[in-house]
């Protein structure tokens, strides 16, 4: 049976990569080479993971220096002359060998108001919302994200400027100001447009590359740059 | 700086970056055009000297690149150098008015 060798990050941020021979599986995943790793010969690995299917958006790892879902990765896509290099995700603080701490991640979701306010109490009536109209179709653009934080983790902007709210959130930001029944957009719109929103990006578009789910953060960013610019010269800003 | 300033920075670097892609192509089509048949220092202030659609444009260029490049420099020193605060926005803005006054220095001297 042929091996696949694998160097897996171990420690936290001063750590260094370990050396592992995995068995070389069909259809294998990078996600399965970790687990074999941390089930036979070293239970001791610390990774992250749930769904296995790409739903839940907790095993992103970066795997040979970019950030991927490691479950949805095949080993066959990836591997070098059957070598993979298996690392945490880059611009996230790291616990223990693969295990990054996601809290600042999740933090600037809040603080780009990534929660949906509306005015309806459950005695009203359903909101209705054409399936069809400009603004439903941003929200469906955007809305299928996990957070994995593979598009954190490989925007540069982040990496430079720890503030930036980084793509995730301001995805989620923009799928919202989208939405007709939320009533708090012009305080979003002064949460995203500030010294580390919106007009920070540099459109590299690194996190619409690597995003896995397909969605472009970078033009959900651009409809928010848009959308600052109309709010400032409508005085609404 | 708030949304408000981030905003309005954004807009004026927009709006500059529209100016300049004209002012670039008229200037180079300009040049590319003059200077067949060979040029020389007297014959271009032969043609600006006094010119007041000379004196309009280039006052336009000038305006927009001491409004564009320090907006760009920006982020930049931000990034690289982890240079921010208001220090940081005080050399923007005498960068921005050494680039508009020496620019206009040179253009008053093309026309005057």
């Amino acid at each position: 049976m042929t091996k696949l060798q694998v160097r897996v990050w171990r420690g936290g941020a001063d750590g260094s990569f370990q050396p592992f021979e995995v068995p070389r599986q069909a259809s294998q995943s990078v996600l399965d080479a970790v687990t074999y790793i941390q089930r036979v010969l070293d239970p001791t690995l610390a990774y992250r993971f749930a769904c296995r299917v790409g739903m839940c958006g907790s095993c992103a790892m970066t795997v040979n220096g970019v950030a991927r879902w490691t479950c949805r990765t095949h080993v066959d896509k990836v591997a070098r002359d059957g070598r993979l290099e298996i690392a945490p995700l880059r611009s996230l603080p790291v616990v223990r060998d693969l295990v990054t701490d996601m809290r600042e991640f999740f933090d600037k979701w809040s603080r780009a108001k990534g929660v949906f306010r509306g005015a309806r109490s459950r005695r009203d009536a359903f909101a209705r919302v054409a399936p069809r109209s400009a603004q439903r179709l941003s929200v469906e653009a955007g809305i299928e994200c996990i957070g994995c934080a593979v598009c954190y983790a490989s925007c540069d902007v982040v990496a430079q400027n720890p503030a930036y709210l980084g793509p995730a959130a301001l995805n989620r930001a923009w799928t919202l100001l989208n939405d007709v029944r939320d009533v708090t957009q012009a305080e979003r719109l002064r949460a995203v447009a500030g010294d580390a929103g919106c007009h920070a990006c540099h459109s590299q578009m690194g996190c619409t590359e690597r995003c896995p789910k397909g969605i472009a953060p970078t033009a959900s960013i651009a409809g928010l740059k848009r959308a600052a610019a109309k709010a400032l010269l409508a005085g609404a800003l | 700086m708030s949304a408000r300033h981030e905003t309005l920075l954004w807009v004026a670097q927009r709006a500059s970056a529209a100016l300049l892609a004209l002012c670039v192509v008229v200037h180079l089509a300009t040049m590319i055009y003059a200077i067949q048949g060979g040029l020389t220092a007297a014959e271009i202030l032969g043609r600006t000297r006094g010119n007041p659609g000379w004196l309009a444009f280039y006052s336009l260029f000038v305006a927009a690149i001491a409004v564009h490049a320090p907006i760009g420099l920006r982020p930049v020193l931000g990034e690289w150098l982890r240079w921010r605060g208001m220090s940081r926005e005080v050399f923007l803005v005498a960068l921005a008015l050494a680039l508009a006054v020496l620019g206009m220095r040179a253009v008053l001297g093309m026309f005057g």
